[in-house]
This record gives structure tokens, C-alpha cells and sequence, in this order.
């Protein structure tokens, strides 16, 4: 019972990750209908700009405070990722619109290959440990000397993802951008007859992912405490796996998805085996689209000929 | 597409816009390096960097603007018959598809002549086998990657199915020829076949649940199972011998005749001096041949209605599906050939390397593999051998260029920029030439005279 409530926390938090991850592949997949596969490196080059802000800011101008420092290296990655997502968007997608229909994924996996191996040259191939942050917790209940606890960082985890999905879905549906997103994703020429930008629409829509991505990625350092260059494919795959469990184009779906990934990963490492975790994510990922492509959530696809 | 040249002002604040993007992507990654210091991670400045970055990109922009400006012009000035299409306003059609015609035609058998000779030719001018054993190293590289492409080829080129997984067939065909040498002490020559088989097999047993999924999800659901392979190779010990992999794999013999001096070796039955190299001829000699197997199977196939029902399966799925053509089945051969290549390909990896682990067959060996088909024109035996020589030779040519040591300074390695450049190439490639570099395609059968057909008229992917 003790693990089995420790597990379930760990896993909520490990999925809040997934889910904040999931909803940029969601996202431009309503939109676009394409898999966005240098996603996760997007979320890989937010923890690269959140590790080097944090240490600036520690370092060199001397802020104590965790809590200052926390929100202003949120908004300056997230900031510095909107860029990332939409220069990517701008040189590698955008000019293959109308193109055959394979180009947009081909390309996406040259930027997935060009954003991983840029940060090895940048930065260096090895592991970077950060120095422990936002130690300590609460014991929620003991016995038998075995303790389930809620450290800090978990409930920061799960408090800044709660309060951005709220903002987001508040953006989504009551804000006339969000009404542009949504009539784009439904028809995207009749959304242009009625005056919709569209290019700005899908650029905004990936601006959108990567700042969701650069708190994933923000988290993601907090939590773990190191990052690599490599870092940014399982994680990247775990998340599309998500949206798509959650059926890909729902947002809601993205999110539960996220989660259910999430715990999936804890209870499998924790029960069964820890080695195989990542086995468990792929076999999910092809189960799935095999099985039930629409998802949990997803509408069923309608083949137009 | 304005015709005007855009007033300097303008041009400039467009490249200023430029360069102020590229300096908000390299700050931090670019302006901060950190490293592991005596106390934790320690930041090191390079403004001087992100400088010179920022005016490249400034530059750049600048040059690209004016190009196209001057192109824009001139087109304005010549009203081409067919404004429709841009493409077509911006090449001259017939004499370029001729051209590329005869390219197409004569650019394999000189790639295989070239690649025949090789060995020779190395070895005359460097004086000798044994220094020449770089470039028959490098060729037999090169001819791998080759193999791969054509195997991948036929999935991806020919039946249009974006296989992301591919190299999983490639780890089976390594894994099987390692496993049933140093298990059961089967020579080569054995496994070699059994190796094909059984990715075949693969092939088959992967493709079937998938092969209903299309376009997208196909491929994600291939770079999962790929995955699965690959972590299932690490964490299998007993059998793999995980991440360590397997070592001491037995060495290629020359049909049964040991490559070693003595009287029973490879030399004494020829009757040549002993010489080490003649195993790295024989193995260059071996990879060619199954590259020409590959090559030469997959163009008789395509004269057959197997070969057909792809290429028309790559066009139009719905159409096919009209026309009586059994999709299932038709995906289902071309994925377990090409996991047949995949495998033979492997087993020869093993061999040359003598060692195999899982490290080999990882994504980035799928992505580097897709990359050689795509910039080689999906379906193109020659651009797939173009592209591979340029891929895999070059970063090597790259290495060995000493000015560029002494523009970026002593440290600079070109073999760290490698993939990036790989990255960039495929992007730059789908935005450019999105059907590759030979992108015409002659039809496999026509009625009268057979002709090129330009890319701009091969769709792709309405299925």
C-alpha cells in the first residue's frame, strides 16, 4: 500500500511532465497533420537554456532566492523556446506546405538530428549535473520504516502544470486566438476564407508547444538534476506516445494520456522491471496505434477521397 | 516574389531581423559553454562566438536576398509560358530531363566500374596494399551504407512506406551471423543466407500488425519496434550479451579457405605471398557484390507486377486498392525484402567488425539510412549511391582538409559537425529538392518511347 501511494505520486508528477510535453505534439497535429518529431529536441534545448539561466543567476548576479530565481529562468526559457519553435517552424515546415506528404516528417527528423547534435557541439557530449535544488518534503504517513513522501519539487511539478493547463485551456477556448486554432484545425481553407491568418495561426499554434515544452523542460531539470543532449528522444517518444494514447488532437487526451503514461512507467519500474521501462513505452506507443489509432479521446479518422 | 529590388534599407532591416533571431536562439546555448568544474558545473563565456554567428547569418541573408531578387527579376523580364507552375518558369524542362536521362542511365554501371577498380587504383597509387587500406576501408564503409540504401530503398523508394525501424533488420542480420558462429561454430557462408532469412522473417512478423497504418503512423510505429530490438538486445544478457554486445565473432573466410599464412590459407591455395590485406580485398569484393545483388534484384523486380503494384502503391494506395491490387500483401513483400537486404547487410557487419553491439543500431543508424534514400531521390539506385558516397565520404574528405584546421583553429574536428550537417541536409533537401537529387523518374513501363518525367509532375502521397 506504502509503494503503492509513493509510486502513484511519482507517477502523477513523471506524467505532468509527459502531458505538459504531449500537447505541443497534439497541437500541431490537429493543426497540421503532421508529427512534429524534433519536438522533444525542442524540450531538450529548454533544459540546456533553464540549466545555463539558473547557473547564471546564481552565480554571477547572486540571486539567493529560489523562488525569484525559479520564475525568472520559467520566463526567460520559456521565452527563448517560443523562439526555438518558431524559427523551426518558419525555416523547416513552413516552405513544405503543399509538399508531398512525407517531406514535413522527413524534415522534421533533419531538425530533430540538427537540434541534438548542435547542443553536443555547443555544449559538450557529457552529462551536466546541476546542483541539488529545492530539497525536502513532506512525510505524508509511515509504518513499517517505510515513508511515502511528497518531496517540494513534486508539488511544484504538479502546482505549475495544473495552473498553466487552466491558463491554457482558458486560451484556447475563450480567447480569439484560440477560436482561430480550433476553426484551423476543423478546415483550414475555410478557415482562410473567413479571414483567419492561418500561417500565423500554425506559427503561434508551435510557439505554443515549445513554451509548454520549455516548462516541461524547466521541470525536467528540477527533477532529475542532470540533462544531456540525448536527453530529448525517449522523453520525446514517451510524450507522443501519450497524445496519442489520449488520441492525438485532443488537448484533454493529451494531458490524461501524459498521466497514464506516467504511471504506467513508475508501477512497471517498480513492480516488474526497471530495465525494461522504456520497452513498456514503445510496446504502449505501437499497441496502440495498432489497435485503437483514434485513442482514448481522438475522433476517428474519416478517409476523404 | 517581388519583381523590384527590395531599397537597401529594407534589405538591410530584413537580414537585421535575421541576425537578431539567430543571436535569441544562441543565447544561453552558444554565448555560455558549461563544463564540470571542481565545484559543480562552471560556465565559460563565447560572445565572441555568438558575434561572428550573428554577422554570418546577417551576411548570409544578405546574399540570399539579392540572388533571389536578381532571379525574380529575370523571370519578370522573360514571361515564361507557364506561370502556373513556378517550378517549371524556373528551368528550362526538356533539355534538363534529357540530361538527367542519360544520367540516370549511365551513372550505375559507371558507379559500379568506379567501384570495381577501386581497390586497384588505390593500390597503385599509393604504392601498395597496405597503404592503401584507408581508402579500401573507407570503400567498404561507403559500399555498406550503399547496401543499406538500396535495401531501405525498396521499402521507402519503391513502395513508398517510411520505415523508421529499418535498422533493427540491419541489428537481426548482425545478431544471427554473430549468435550462430560463436554458438554453433556455423562458418559465414551458412549464415549469411539463414541471416537474410531470418530478418525476412522479421520483416513479416513486424510488418503484418502495421501494415494497415499509413504515412505517419507507420513510421512511428517502425521507430518503436526498432527500439524495442534495440533495448531488448541491451537488457537480455544471458543471450546478447547486453550492452557489452558480443565479441570475437569468427572472421570471413574465402569459401572455406582461412585467411591466414601457413599452408592450409587463403595464399598458399592462390599461391601468393601472405598478406593481411588479401581478407580486406576479399571482404571489399564481398560487400560489393551483395550491394549488386541488392541493386540488381530490386530492378528486375520492378519489371514485374510485384514492382509494379509498389510504385503504384507509392502513388495512389486507393487507387491500387481499386484496381484489385492486395495492399496488405504488396506492402507486406517489399517490407520483408527489404528486411532481407537489411539482414544480409547486417551479417556482413558482423564479420568485418568481428564485434557487434546493440550501440551500432541505434536510431540515429535508421535516420542516417533514411537520409541516404531521401537526398538520393526516393526510388533512384544511383542517387542512393551518390548519396551515400557524399554522406559517409565526405566528413571523411572533410577530415583530411588541413586548411580548415587553420580557419576554425587546431581544435576543430569535422567529424563533430557531421550529423549536423546530416540534419541540416535533409531539411535543406525537402525545402529544395524534395524528390532528391535524381528526381525525374522514367516509368517502368511505357507505351511507345520511354521518357523522363519531371519531378514537378510526380505526385506523391494522395492515398
Amino acid at each position: 500500500m506504502d509503494v503503492f501511494v509513493q509510486q502513484l505520486i511519482n507517477g502523477l508528477t513523471l506524467g505532468s511532465i509527459y502531458g505538459l510535453i504531449a500537447i505541443g505534439y497534439t497541437m500541431v497535429f490537429g493543426i497540421i497533420g503532421m508529427v512534429n518529431f524534433a519536438h522533444g529536441d525542442v524540450f531538450m534545448v529548454s533544459t540546456f537554456i533553464a540549466l545555463i539561466l539558473f547557473l547564471l543567476l546564481t552565480a554571477w548576479l547572486g540571486i539567493s532566492s529560489v523562488a525569484l530565481a525559479f520564475l525568472l529562468v520559467l520566463v526567460a526559457t520559456m521565452a527563448l523556446t517560443a523562439l526555438w519553435g518558431f524559427a523551426v517552424e518558419r525555416i523547416a515546415y513552413r516552405p513544405l506546405r503543399g509538399s508531398f506528404r512525407l517531406a514535413p516528417l522527413i524534415s522534421a527528423i533533419g531538425v530533430s538530428i540538427f537540434l541534438s547534435n548542435f547542443v553536443q557541439v555547443a555544449q559538450g557530449a557529457r552529462n551536466k549535473p546541476t546542483p541539488p535544488m529545492l530539497e525536502g518534503g513532506f512525510t505524508l504517513f509511515a509504518s513499517d520504516g517505510y515513508a511515502v513522501t511528497l518531496s517540494y519539487k513534486q508539488i511544484l511539478i504538479m502546482a505549475v502544470t495544473s495552473v498553466l493547463l487552466l491558463g491554457f485551456w482558458y486560451l484556447v477556448q475563450k480567447t480569439p486566438f484560440g477560436r482561430a486554432q480550433r476553426a484551423c484545425e476543423q478546415d483550414r481553407k475555410m478557415a482562410a476564407l473567413l479571414g483567419i491568418d492561418v500561417d500565423r495561426t500554425i506559427s503561434l499554434t508551435f510557439v505554443l508547444g515549445a513554451v509548454l515544452a520549455a516548462v516541461a523542460g524547466l521541470l525536467y531539470l528540477l527533477y532529475y538534476g542532470v540533462v544531456s543532449f540525448s536527453d530529448g528522444f525517449v522523453p520525446g517518444v514517451k510524450a507522443f506516445t501519450a497524445a496519442v494514447l489520449g488520441g492525438i488532437g485532443s488537448l484533454p487526451g493529451a494531458v490524461i494520456g501524459g498521466l497514464i503514461i506516467g504511471l504506467i512507467e513508475t508501477f512497471w519500474s517498480a513492480y516488474f522491471s526497471i530495465e525494461y521501462k522504456d520497452v513498456a513505452a514503445f510496446s504502449i506507443l505501437a499497441i496502440v496505434l495498432i489497435f485503437m489509432p483514434s485513442g482514448l479521446l481522438g475522433r476517428a479518422e474519416v478517409e476523404k477521397v | 516574389m517581388a519583381a523590384a529590388p527590395a531599397p537597401p534599407a529594407a534589405l538591410l532591416k530584413d537580414a537585421g531581423l535575421f541576425a537578431l533571431v539567430a543571436f535569441g536562439l544562441s543565447v544561453p546555448i552558444v554565448s555560455y559553454r558549461t563544463d564540470l568544474g571542481a565545484s559543480g558545473l562552471e560556465l565559460t563565456p563565447r560572445w565572441g562566438l555568438v558575434a561572428s554567428l550573428c554577422a554570418a547569418v546577417f551576411l548570409l541573408r544578405i546574399a540570399q536576398r539579392l540572388v533571389l531578387d536578381r532571379r525574380a527579376a529575370r523571370a519578370a523580364r522573360t514571361p515564361a509560358p507557364h506561370q502556373a507552375s513556378e517550378a517549371a518558369s524556373a528551368e528550362p524542362k526538356a533539355g534538363r530531363s534529357l540530361s538527367q536521362l542519360g544520367l540516370s542511365r549511365l551513372g550505375l554501371p559507371l558507379f559500379v566500374g568506379f567501384a570495381l577498380t577501386l581497390p586497384l587504383v588505390a593500390a597503385l597509387a599509393t604504392g601498395g596494399l597496405s597503404p592503401a587500406r584507408y581508402w579500401i576501408d573507407l570503400g567498404i564503409l561507403i559500399l555498406t551504407y550503399v547496401m543499406l540504401g538500396w535495401g531501405l530503398n525498396i521499402v521507402v523508394g519503391l513502395a513508398g512506406l517510411l520505415d523508421l525501424g529499418y535498422v533493427a533488420f540491419y541489428a537481426v542480420g548482425a545478431y544471427s551471423y554473430a549468435l550462430l558462429s560463436t554458438v554453433f561454430g556455423l562458418s559465414f557462408w551458412i549464415c549469411l543466407p539463414l541471416a537474410g532469412l531470418f530478418a525476412g522473417l522479421w520483416g513479416v512478423m513486424l510488418g503484418f500488425p502495421v501494415l494497415r497504418l499509413r504515412g505517419d503512423y507507420l513510421a512511428i510505429v517502425t521507430l518503436a519496434f526498432g527500439e524495442i530490438i534495440r533495448l531488448v538486445l541491451i537488457n537480455w544478457g544471458e543471450v546478447t550479451g547486453g550492452s557489452a554486445g558480443i565479441t570475437s565473432i569468427p572472421r570471413a573466410t574465402f569459401f572455406g579457405v582461412p585467411f591466414k599464412a601457413g599452408p592450409d590459407g587463403f595464399s598458399a591455395l592462390v599461391g601468393l605471398a601472405f598478406d593481411p590485406m588479401h581478407r580486406i580485398v576479399f571482404l571489399y569484393y564481398l560487400i560489393l557484390a551483395l550491394a549488386l545483388i541488392t541493386s540488381l534484384v530490386t530492378l528486375r523486380l520492378r519489371r514485374l507486377p510485384i514492382g509494379r503494384a509498389w510504385e503504384a502503391l507509392r502513388e495512389d494506395e486507393i487507387a491500387c486498392r481499386a484496381l484489385g491490387i492486395d495492399t496488405t500483401k504488396t506492402k507486406l513483400t517489399a517490407f520483408a525484402l527489404g528486411a532481407m537486404f537489411g539482414g544480409f547487410a547486417g551479417s556482413f557487419f558482423a564479420v568485418r567488425q568481428g564485434f557487434v553491439s546493440p550501440e551500432s543500431f541505434n536510431f540515429l543508424e535508421s535516420a542516417i539510412i533514411l537520409a541516404i534514400v531521401v537526398l538520393g531521390g526516393m526510388g533512384s539506385q544511383f542517387g542512393v549511391a551518390v548519396a551515400a558516397v557524399a554522406m559517409v565520404g565526405g566528413p571523411e574528405l572533410l577530415r583530411n582538409l588541413g586548411f580548415l584546421k587553420s580557419v576554425f583553429g587546431e581544435g576543430f574536428d569535422p567529424n563533430e559537425f557531421r550529423l549536423l550537417l546530416f540534419g541540416l541536409a535533409m531539411v535543406a533537401m525537402m525545402i529544395w529538392r524534395p524528390r532528391g537529387l535524381i528526381s525525374d523518374r522514367i516509368p517502368t513501363v511505357a507505351l511507345g518511347r520511354r521518357k523522363a518525367i519531371g519531378k514537378d509532375l510526380v505526385r506523391e502521397g494522395h492515398g
